[in-house]
């Protein structure tokens, strides 16, 4: 029993070092740019040279980065919007409908997790060209719908499944039709999956490089900007001030939506206030 | 064929995709402020059934006709009836008042008049001090209570109650039985219930209907399906019954003689039943019916006592008689003079003035 306890002690050890060692190789590229973008020198090295908000500083008046920061914020409201509504359609008929079709549908949309970025890119490039309206917002838009459209599904699917069927059964019983039973039961006990898949699409969106630019004419998103901005050397600090900014925000936006995922979870699934005592 | 019922199944069959088969040709009528039950095992159809007349199921062949109309390809909202769920399926989203005036603002009541109903829905139920109050602080019971006067503030034709008590405790549930069947009785409202609980369905229904693969084992009232069931099945799922394999050897006036080994048995006969010498039937007898005697008589067979075990007013005696067939019998306390003991023999007869009755396969 003794030894056997031990070796149960030792593989938790193990398992310990080795969440560790995951962690560290996870987040410790990332947590360079923070600790760089504090740094007073044009060096991304080490030893670090002192203490800075001097970067930061460059960020604001800088007129091509604000206007790349609103390109990206619009295109992925407008991506984020249209995602949630495609997303949201989709999962209702497969989990609601639950024809064939719906399921196909649902099937194809979340495909294009599969499908490199590159052969996105390029073939939506073709199709814009070929519309007529060539590289645009409105071209990057559509692509990060494209992008986005497969978390969307994943989420209002997720979401939708753990609605129970009697749930729907029970509105469309008191004689609701089935636009009513969407509209007043099924959508509202939704509402923080569809807040939580427009955020993420919407981040999905704004940190989206390859796609955007393929797609994007003389207006880039920011992502392209960081990107036109690493061949001058003397622009990396600024750089990584940016990226600290934009990782806290991503971080940020992803904690609410994976909050507002869970929200209103526990509600349906909860089990009824403890009886009390018996009183008839 | 007579219209008079309110809601008649006519041969409704429903086969579920990979071939299960839900329903199995049912034919059901569901007479005007009645009480029914559907009563079976889990897997019986029951619940399939009750969605068949709500309309969440089409059949795939057979006819649902509610009070002369074709109702069959109706979807729910189209159809005067109501469903109380297993889980309640109460709105989260909603208060008690707005979950209970849902299906009301869906049929353009004017809003004064939905306040009214709503009130005096919750009012019927004994919750009109909850109208204000969120689903999540109510109990279960409550719960139950809020999915009932949901349903019945749309006044629909016919109420259908989906194991309505089975998330209940032992004693709430016994307290909304008789809730369910005063509600029933004071609105005159055909309430349609399935549940696998035998005591509850004999409780408080006007009829029974029990159910089994599918198919109706056996229509009757509470104490007709007691005293007479029709199949081994409803003979084995209603109470406890002897099933004793018998050997018909003569008619004696209205009362038909068996033999069971060497138990003698006699039930008394339809004018129509018919039997010849020598014929095998399943006898069905119950433990109350069979008396332990402690000598033997004209009539009584020698059984070996394996068991005893309390049963409250009764002791519920294991017995197996000397051709090996299994006896249940209950004995009344006080009569248990001498005591028995197991391994003890007894004399078993049929109690004098009991009837047992012949089962189907």
């Amino acid at each position: 029993m003794r030894a056997a306890g031990h070796r149960f002690a030792a593989g938790r050890n193990w398992l310990g070092a080795y969440v560790a060692a995951y962690l560290v190789f996870l987040y410790l590229p990332v947590s360079l740019i923070p600790l760089f973008s504090f740094n007073d020198s044009i060096q991304a090295a080490f030893p670090l040279q002192g203490f800075t908000f001097a970067w930061y500083g460059t960020l604001v008046g800088n007129s091509a980065l604000s206007g790349a920061l609103s390109n990206s914020i619009v295109v992925g409201v407008a991506a984020a919007a249209g995602a949630t509504l495609c997303g949201t359609t989709v999962a209702y008929m497969e989990i609601y409908g639950r024809s064939p079709l719906a399921q196909a549908v649902s099937m194809i949309s979340r495909l294009p997790f599969l499908i490199p970025g590159v052969i996105v890119g390029i073939s939506l490039l073709i199709f814009v060209n070929l519309l007529g309206f060539g590289p645009s917002r409105l071209a990057i838009v559509l692509g990060h719908i494209l992008v986005a459209l497969p978390t969307s599904v994943l989420v209002m699917r997720g979401r939708f499944a753990s609605i129970p069927r009697s749930m729907s059964e029970a509105a469309l019983d008191l004689g609701a039709s089935d636009w009513v039973t969407f509209r007043r039961v099924m959508l509202p006990l939704s509402l923080p999956a569809v807040g939580s898949a427009f955020m993420l699409a919407f981040l999905m969106s704004f940190d989206e490089f390859i796609v955007a630019f393929f797609l994007a004419s003389t207006e880039p998103t920011l992502p392209l900007y960081i990107w036109s901005q690493l061949r001058f050397p003397k622009s990396l600090p600024t750089v990584m001030a940016l990226g600290t900014m934009i990782l806290t925000v991503s971080f940020v936006i992803a904690g609410l939506a994976e909050l507002l995922r869970r929200r209103g979870l526990s509600q349906m699934t909860s089990r009824p206030a403890p009886a009390g005592p018996f009183k008839p | 064929m007579p219209q008079d019922a309110l809601l008649r199944l006519e041969a409704v069959s429903k086969c579920f995709p990979g071939g299960v088969v839900g329903l199995d040709s049912v034919d059901l009528d569901i007479e005007h402020g009645e009480f029914l039950s559907l009563l079976g095992p889990s897997g019986c159809g029951k619940t399939t059934n009750l969605r068949v007349m709500a309309g969440f199921e089409t059949p795939t062949t057979g006819r649902v006709v509610l009070a002369g109309r074709d109702i069959t390809s109706l979807r729910p909202f189209d159809r005067p009836v109501n469903t109380v769920f297993q889980d309640y399926a109460l709105f989260p989203h909603m208060n008690v008042a707005e979950n209970v005036g849902f299906g009301l603002s869906l049929r353009r009541v004017p809003a004064a008049e939905q306040k009214k109903q709503v009130a005096a829905a919750l009012d019927m139920v004994g919750l009109g001090d909850k109208i204000r109050a969120r689903v999540a602080e109510l109990s279960g019971g409550q719960r139950q209570r809020v999915a009932l006067a949901r349903a019945i503030v749309c006044k629909p034709r016919i109420l259908l109650l989906d194991e309505p008590l089975s998330a209940l405790d032992a004693h709430l549930r016994e307290y909304m039985q008789m809730e369910l069947k005063r509600l029933q009785s004071s609105l005159g409202m055909t309430f349609v219930m399935v549940t696998h609980d035998q005591t509850e369905a004999l409780s408080i229904s006007d009829r029974i209907v029990v159910m089994n693969k599918g198919r109706i084992e056996q229509i009757a009232s509470p104490a007709a399906l007691y005293d007479r069931p029709a199949t081994r099945f409803v003979a084995g799922f209603i109470g406890t019954m002897n099933l004793l394999d018998a050997r018909f050897v003569g008619r004696d006036g209205a009362l038909l003689r068996y033999l069971s080994g060497d138990l003698p048995l006699e039930l008394s006969a339809d004018a129509n039943a018919l039997a010849t010498d020598g014929q095998m039937h399943t006898i069905g007898i119950r433990p109350e019916d069979l008396v332990a005697n402690p000598q033997a008589g004209a009539a009584t067979a020698p059984a070996k006592i394996n068991s005893i075990v309390f049963h409250g007013r009764a002791l519920r005696m294991h017995a197996s008689t000397a051709g090996g067939a299994a006896l249940v019998i209950d004995a009344p306390r006080q009569a248990m003079q001498p005591a028995f003991d197991v391994g003890d023999i007894v004399h078993v007869s049929q109690r004098p003035g009991a009837s047992c009755v012949i089962l189907a396969a």
